[in-house]
């Protein structure tokens, strides 16, 4: 079927606007992936450093690192750490796993964000104890919803 | 896959951290975009990146769409042998690349 370039611009404009924008995650369902990765724990404030600014001008690409505090005893082996946002269409973000050659746990990349909203980030040590941070910050630019 | 941009040391010292950083070209769609059709884009993200030396683990990371486009990784590594790092990642349509570089504990 032939549709003149206009009207079709006119039904996928109409289209973009009719169809709902990408559901949320929700800090409900946050929580619940962080229970499934510690096991059913809550996690404990402390020990994992999540750095990311509070206010992103552009959410397309926000530097985030994730580290270790000064409070991790001597002899606590970290083996992971997941980052959760609760505002993305999509909550996970990324899972680091550490190996015996890890030369310690401070980890940086670039996220994306839909809109202000909590980052989260848990830490998994070898002894299983769980530990958790979290940046609520603003979004000013959100990734995902232009194009 | 275009070479990525990789920053290791070749040389370091035994038990010591190094900092290894890596920038990988690569789009990270996220599959919530639509084109100028209003046709989903179908999602293409790295979704595994993993870095070992002679076969024994450094860091890995599964990545989700939330990484922004071209990922870059930073993380540290600490031997006491030399060896053969090994990066190796591989995206949603099953593309795989991998770099390798030769490390001499001195």
């Amino acid at each position: 079927m032939f549709v003149p370039t206009r009207r079709r611009f006119v039904l996928t404009a109409l289209a973009a606007a009719v169809l709902p924008v990408g559901a949320r995650a929700k800090p409900a369902e946050v929580e619940a992936l962080i229970r499934a990765v510690t096991g059913g724990v809550a996690p404990m404030p402390g020990r994992v450093v999540l750095d990311v600014p509070e206010l992103v001008e552009n959410g397309n690409a926000v530097a985030m690192t994730v580290s270790l505090g000064a409070d991790v005893p001597e002899g606590a082996v970290l083996t992971d750490i997941h980052v959760f946002a609760d505002g993305n269409p999509r909550p996970g973000v990324v899972h680091f796993r550490f190996g015996p050659l890890a030369g310690g746990a401070k980890v940086s990349t670039r996220i994306r964000l839909a809109t202000s909203q909590t980052v989260h980030a848990v830490a998994v040590f070898a002894d299983g104890s769980c530990w958790h941070d979290s940046v609520s910050l603003l979004v000013t630019l959100s990734a995902c919803l232009d194009d | 896959m275009v070479r990525p941009l990789l920053n290791v040391p070749r040389e370091v010292r035994a038990g010591v951290a190094f900092d290894v950083r890596i920038l990988i070209q690569h789009p990270m769609e996220t599959g919530l975009r639509r084109d100028a059709m209003g046709l989903v884009v179908p999602q293409d993200v790295i979704n595994r990146f993993e870095c070992a030396v002679d076969g024994q683990e450094v860091f890995s990371a599964t990545l989700h769409p939330a990484i922004s486009a071209n990922p870059y990784l930073a993380f540290s590594a600490k031997l006491v042998r030399s060896g053969t790092m090994v990066l190796r990642w591989v995206d949603d349509h099953g593309v795989e690349a991998s770099e390798s570089v030769a490390i001499t504990v001195v």
